[in-house]
């Protein structure tokens, strides 16, 4: 835990050095696409409004100078696969998006959309001794907590405090200055697998480049989908991607569940290739642009034709009405979304205040998906778009892009985490003193 | 059969990757687009000034160069033209300061050649310029001669800033001009113009003004009256005379002395003749009472 607690340490002093630089890089290793932003924070305050763009309650000090993507290499299900692919398809993106930008980078934050992450709800306390409630009482209630055994070949992503408590005073937001006598706390604690992360990490030095941070895909495309209410709230993201389909909760702002399902828009378009014998390139443009998830009358007259250079005349010459096409995809969305159903019910969604579902990814760009996600999921479900962002092109504002531009308003501003606050120091120096002072008083 | 040529690679290779992000370094691209071509300029350069004999022509050549362009005849100028004083003076100026004409205007210090003019007792100041027409055009304004000042070595002109101006052979050249006499007079040349100017009732009668100790000064008038005058405000002191004169017709009586020294106090001498005379009246009058 230690060496963890000093590698995140390590981040997040590379963050600091970026933002001394004033450029850092996001990267979004999707199983789709790989997407790159590279952000210049100039700290100061927008210079001119751009319509559509908000204040963004304080996240404008940053504003994006180069995007780039490029189609996916060597990833599946949001883990790196084959890491040569992979580190080219980074090298890609990369060089294309420092060409936009015209500035080099060094500094990159990355996010990891697989990984089997797994949540966990830790507490703990700590008597206060006199005096207000410092940083360093902060420190020792988050030592304090009972660490689940969360196995081997398993590492901390994210361990965030989400609910402070003094005495009998709950949801304290922040307790600093505050005067009592026991300190509790809540904290998130979301586990995934090493070797992903080392991968993910390993791929990204041999591009040259430095890691100033990590964060799991999921909780950072609820940060620009979900709207502030919702965060507030509570609501729930659902980042449909091409090879995982991430599921995020939030409440009071903070994330308190986290889940992935290693299913997404690749599976729809391998069904597609199945169901039809075509190549998967066919299938995905047949997903994208004749897809759909409600049939009408209307869609069993609507032929689609298929198309191929086989040579095969009858081969290349099949058609297939849309209504086949909705039939084939239908069942894997739903699949997916029960599967989702499923997670969100084991984290006890339904006894949330609030049930807003809010779908973003690429894949929740299927038309129709609202109302199927509304038949399982429930009745509270809207498509999410990323938040705008200064600087962003306009080919990178939809919805899958929402991790993309998380990551930056992650980058901006990141959350508090245990790691951001000292370690409790060993208060033997102090103590030993202390006791020496004592045995002079007794004995002199 | 598979094609022959694979499609191409889109990702770039490790190398093309690094080079991009090497030139995309602020300080590589500096020392690329800088320091590469200064250094391609430098060394051919450098290598041929390493010879004395390269170096000697450069410089013969810069130099020539120069004097092509200094002696171009816009810039060459032909003749001295000397305005605002008289013929002679003119003349005896031009004579005097020696300008190598014709010379081209890079050469001439306007600023030494101004010093050479103003130099001279007559000349009280002297603007040079350069003309259009290739003319150096001097306008001089002279001192205007003011008083005669009658030294211990002779007679000379004087302004009214007391500058002395020329020397005079004899007094009945200028006898316009007041005359001042005395050590230091001057010096005080304005005093003696304001005394002058003061002294208008007197000014038939009046023959100069005599510095005395190079303090104050003595009215000299004819029939050897002489009025000292204090050295403060010696104007005041000259006014009450002569509002006394006009009073009492003061200055037409033989008096020899009027002493305004003390300003509360004025004296009166009286030439022998007239003491005698008073004392033989006196001895008259004591002759009638006794």
């Amino acid at each position: 835990m230690s060496d963890l607690y000093q590698a995140q340490r390590a981040m997040r002093r590379m963050r600091h050095a970026a933002m001394q630089r004033g450029v850092v890089a996001v990267l979004d290793l999707g199983s789709t696409k790989i997407g790159c932003l590279i952000l210049r924070f100039d700290g100061g305050a927008p210079e001119q409004e751009v319509e559509g763009v908000g204040p963004m309650a304080g996240q404008a000090g940053f504003r994006v100078i180069g995007a780039a993507t490029t189609r996916s290499r060597g990833v599946r299900f949001g883990e790196v696969h084959a890491m040569q692919e992979t580190e080219r398809a980074v090298r890609t993106v990369v060089q294309a998006a420092q060409k936009m930008a015209q500035v080099r980078v060094d500094h990159v934050i990355g996010c990891l959309s697989g990984a089997q992450p797994r949540s966990y709800g830790l507490d703990g306390a700590i008597a206060l001794g006199n005096g207000p409630v410092s940083e360093r009482d902060i420190a020792g209630v988050l030592a304090a907590c009972e660490l689940p055994d969360y196995g081997p070949g398993r590492e901390v992503l994210h361990a965030q405090p989400v609910n402070f408590a003094l005495d009998q005073r709950a949801n304290l937001s922040d307790p600093r200055g505050q005067f009592g006598q026991q300190l509790s706390c809540d904290m998130h604690l979301l586990t995934v697998d090493t070797d992903v992360v080392q991968n993910l990490v390993h791929c990204i030095r041999r591009c040259d480049l430095e890691l100033a941070g990590i964060a799991s895909s999921a909780y950072v495309s609820a940060l620009s989908s979900l709207v502030e209410d919702e965060q507030e709230l509570g609501a729930a993201c659902i980042d449909m991607g091409g090879g995982a389909t991430g599921v995020s909760i939030f409440i009071k702002k903070h994330m308190i569940y986290c889940d992935s399902v290693r299913l997404g828009g690749d599976h729809v378009t391998r069904d597609i290739s199945q169901g039809l014998q075509v190549p998967m390139p066919v299938a995905e443009r047949l997903k994208t642009y004749h897809g759909g998830l409600l049939a009408t009358g209307l869609d069993d007259r609507e032929v689609i034709e298929i198309g191929g250079d086989t040579g095969d005349w009858d081969h290349d010459r099949r058609t297939v009405s849309r209504a086949e096409l909705i039939g084939i995809m239908r069942p894997r969305v739903e699949e997916i979304l029960e599967d989702v159903r499923a997670r969100l019910d084991a984290a006890g969604f339904e006894h949330m205040p609030s049930q807003q579902i809010v779908l973003t990814g690429g894949a929740s760009q299927m038309p129709g998906l609202d109302g199927v996600a509304g038949r399982i999921l429930g009745r509270q479900v809207r498509l999410g778009r990323p938040l705008r962002v200064r600087g962003l092109p306009q080919g990178a504002t939809g919805p899958a892009f929402a991790s993309a531009v998380g990551l930056s308003l992650f980058a901006a501003h990141p959350q508090d985490e245990w790691w951001d606050f000292d370690i409790p120091a060993n208060e033997a120096p102090a103590r030993s003193l202390r006791r020496a002072v004592r045995w002079f008083k007794e004995n002199w | 059969m598979w094609p022959l040529r694979r499609a191409r690679d889109p990702s770039p290779s490790r190398l093309a990757y690094r080079l991009q992000r090497l030139w995309l370094t602020p300080f590589m691209r500096v020392l690329v687009r800088i320091g590469l071509p200064a250094a391609a300029l430098a060394v051919p350069v450098a290598m041929h000034v390493v010879d004395a004999d390269n170096r000697a022509a450069i410089a013969g050549q810069a130099a020539d160069l120069r004097r092509a362009i200094e002696e171009r005849p816009e810039f060459m100028v032909e003749e001295l033209r000397i305005e605002g004083a008289d013929r002679a003076v003119g003349n005896a100026l031009a004579a005097a300061v020696a300008v190598d004409l014709p010379a081209s205007s890079f050469h001439l210090d306007l600023e030494a050649l101004r010093t050479q003019f103003e130099a001279f007792d007559v000349v009280r100041r002297a603007d040079l310029r350069i003309t259009s027409d290739r003319e150096l055009s001097v306008t001089i304004r002279q001192r205007e001669p003011a008083l005669v000042w009658r030294d211990r070595e002779g007679l000379f002109l004087v302004d009214p800033e007391g500058h002395a101006i020329a020397r005079l052979d004899s007094r009945t050249e200028r006898a316009d001009l007041p005359l001042i006499a005395g050590d230091g007079a001057a010096d005080h040349a304005g005093e003696a113009l304001e005394l002058f100017a003061a002294s208008e009732p007197l000014t038939e009668r009046l023959r100069g003004l005599v510095r005395v100790g190079e303090r104050r000064w003595d009215v000299m008038l004819d029939r050897d009256q002489r009025i000292r005058l204090p050295a403060e405000e010696p104007v005041r002191a000259l006014e009450r005379a002569i509002a006394a004169d006009r009073a009492r017709d003061l200055l037409a009586r033989d008096v020899a002395d009027l002493d305004l020294r003390l300003p509360e106090r004025a004296t009166v001498r009286l030439t022998a003749d007239a003491q005698d005379h008073m004392r033989q009246m006196r001895r008259l009058n004591s002759g009638e009472s006794n």
